[in-house]
């Protein structure tokens, strides 16, 4: 019985083996490394100098501040827009996509877009000379493309933001569908039955039951938009920047000095995600192991 | 599914779902139009004139493109191998099994699956330059690894967690071999499940970018690389036709879920 026992065990490990290698190997081990070379040890060149001079000189790096504070803002932004949209989409579309799957899947297609195909429509969108600027023209609103209000890579990053809301709604809106499926529709009738209105009915049945999955969603995608960089790199500035674009910038750069702080600015980014994705996790734990699924 | 449900399906609802499709499909349409046109002048609101110049210069083999996207397929694929080896077993053990440290190990595999692996990159970055694998494809699968590892795992968690170990039970008792018992009995059981997560680990190689410029210091050109070069350097016809082709396999991949993945009902 113990011997059967203990070779259940080594089988388990032996299972476990090669996954927790690799991922122990190059994630734990990436980080590891980062940590140690962005407080100036195991330097590429000179003598190793143990230093949190990179971590410090951010409160004094307008770049990086700057940067912080556009970074929280904007995910902040996109995110609460997207729950926003995510959630109206469910609850317009709940009727529609319990008799079609082919629409629960049309509401994939934005899922499955790549970031960087509907940066690149969102260009063609909202460019200076875009559609939305033709179609002003059209409309006898404007006369020039000069005359069209800036939303690419703008001071504000609209089309930044825009861009995510379009690929995070359909997400959210998916997320909270699977959660209006398996809950049924059993206490809003009850509601309606009792003369609750729709505004209440909203507030005190449905939004807490959709509770879980709207917030943990939201949590994930807020940790996705402060740690991406491809859509920033179409649609953003040089200044401000998002937070990886920076840390990019800074890596890439021909001075090897400012590697330490590069790094240190792509541990920020991965502690902020952290936090987000962890209490992700602990709001994940009311959905169904399905609907936690739906998450990747 | 009742047959008269479909017909209860009132006119707003369907509004809804006429509007969801034309709107989750207009920004392929829009890039395709993008792509076909001979330039789209200001303010026309579709293009007067169309040619093929920018498809062609997307096969023309001195335009880098066509290797651009042989090293995505290779990156992505050799990727989805190593990752299917590596997460099949764990996956199973994951799924089936209780022990401690398994939410431990959940959690471990969460973060590199939600968000960039930017940090681990960055810091692989020293690394891998000793081992000479930076700037190279080998620097920047082990990077893809990094996400589509833990990615496959969960993808072959759930196909495994409907999967009744009582079958194999059953075919050794009738005598199987354990590499018969996996050949037919397991595998097929989890086929669909197994497509699946290959597919994702593909994409998600195929869609990543900031790992492969620091990895690969812009010699190891994938497509999404050489999308953002044409779009900066103003070809928005060649950028778009890329992007057609680069949302390609998500298409092929929604489809696989759409086949496999049918709700039980």
């Amino acid at each position: 019985m113990v011997s059967e026992v203990n070779s259940r065990g080594h089988r388990r490990i032996w299972h476990l083996a090669p996954l927790m290698f690799t991922v122990g190997l190059l994630f734990v081990g990436g980080m590891t490394l980062a940590v140690l070379q962005s407080i100036g040890l195991l330097p590429i060149v000179g003598p190793t100098h143990c230093s949190f001079a990179p971590y410090t000189s951010f409160a004094s790096d307008a770049e990086f501040r700057s940067s912080l504070v556009f970074t929280f803002g904007l995910a902040s932004v996109a995110t609460a827009l997207s729950a926003v949209l995510g959630l109206w989409l469910a609850l317009s579309l709940k009727a529609a996509v319990r008799h079609s799957r082919i629409l629960g899947l049309i509401l994939q297609i934005p899922l499955a877009l790549p970031h960087l195909v509907m940066a690149l429509f969102v260009m063609e969108l909202l460019a200076p000379s875009g559609l939305l600027a033709r179609f002003a023209y059209g409309l006898g609103m404007i006369h020039d493309p000069a005359a069209f209000p800036e939303l690419t890579n703008d001071r504000f990053g609209i089309a930044i933001i825009v861009s995510y809301v379009l690929k995070e709604a359909p997400f959210i809106a998916l997320m909270v569908l699977a959660v209006i499926m398996r809950i049924g529709e059993d206490y809003d009738a009850v509601a309606r039955v009792l003369g609750a209105s729709p505004w209440q009915r909203l507030w005190h049945i449905t939004l807490p039951q959709l509770w879980p999955a709207l917030a943990s969603s939201s949590l994930v995608v807020f940790a996705f938009i402060s740690g991406a960089y491809e859509t920033p790199l179409l649609l953003g500035r040089q200044y401000p920047a998002m937070l990886p674009v920076v840390a990019q910038r800074k890596f890439m750069d021909v001075d090897l000095a400012s590697r330490p702080g590069a790094i240190a600015a792509g541990i920020v980014i991965a502690v902020i995600t952290a936090i987000f994705l962890t209490g992700y996790m602990r709001l994940a734990r009311a959905l169904s192991a399905k609907e936690r699924a739906l998450i990747f | 599914m009742k047959h008269g449900n479909k017909t209860t399906l009132h006119g707003a609802a369907l509004g809804a779902a006429v509007v969801i499709s034309v709107v989750a499909c207009f920004p392929i349409v829009l890039l395709a139009l993008r792509s076909l046109a001979r330039g789209w002048y200001w303010p026309d609101l579709i293009p007067q004139t169309f040619s093929l110049r920018a498809w062609k210069y997307v096969f023309d083999s001195s335009s880098g493109i066509p290797e651009a996207m042989l090293t995505s397929v290779a990156v992505a694929l050799a990727v989805t191998v190593l990752s299917l080896c590596v997460s099949f077993p764990a996956a199973r053990t994951l799924a089936l099994e209780e022990f401690r440290g398994k939410q431990l190990i959940i959690l471990l595999l969460t973060f590199p699956v939600l968000a960039p692996p930017l940090a681990s990159a960055m810091g692989l970055h020293a690394l891998f330059l000793r081992l000479g694998i930076t700037d190279s494809v080998w620097g920047v699968i082990l990077v893809h690894v990094i996400p589509a590892a833990p990615y496959c795992t969960f993808m072959l968690m759930s196909s495994f967690a409907n999967f009744d170990t009582d079958w194999e039970a059953q075919a050794r008792s009738l005598g199987a071999s354990p590499g018969a018992v996996f050949l037919y009995v397991t595998l097929p059981a989890v086929a669909p499940g197994m497509a699946v997560a290959a597919g994702f680990a593909f994409l998600v190689s195929w869609s990543q970018y900031l790992v492969t410029l620091l990895i690969g210091g812009g010699r190891v050109l994938t497509l999404p690389l050489l999308l953002v070069t044409m779009q900066q350097g103003g070809d928005t016809a060649t950028a778009a036709a890329i992007a057609i082709v680069y949302l390609a396999p998500a298409m092929v991949v929604l489809t696989l879920v759409a086949r496999f993945l049918k709700p039980v009902s």
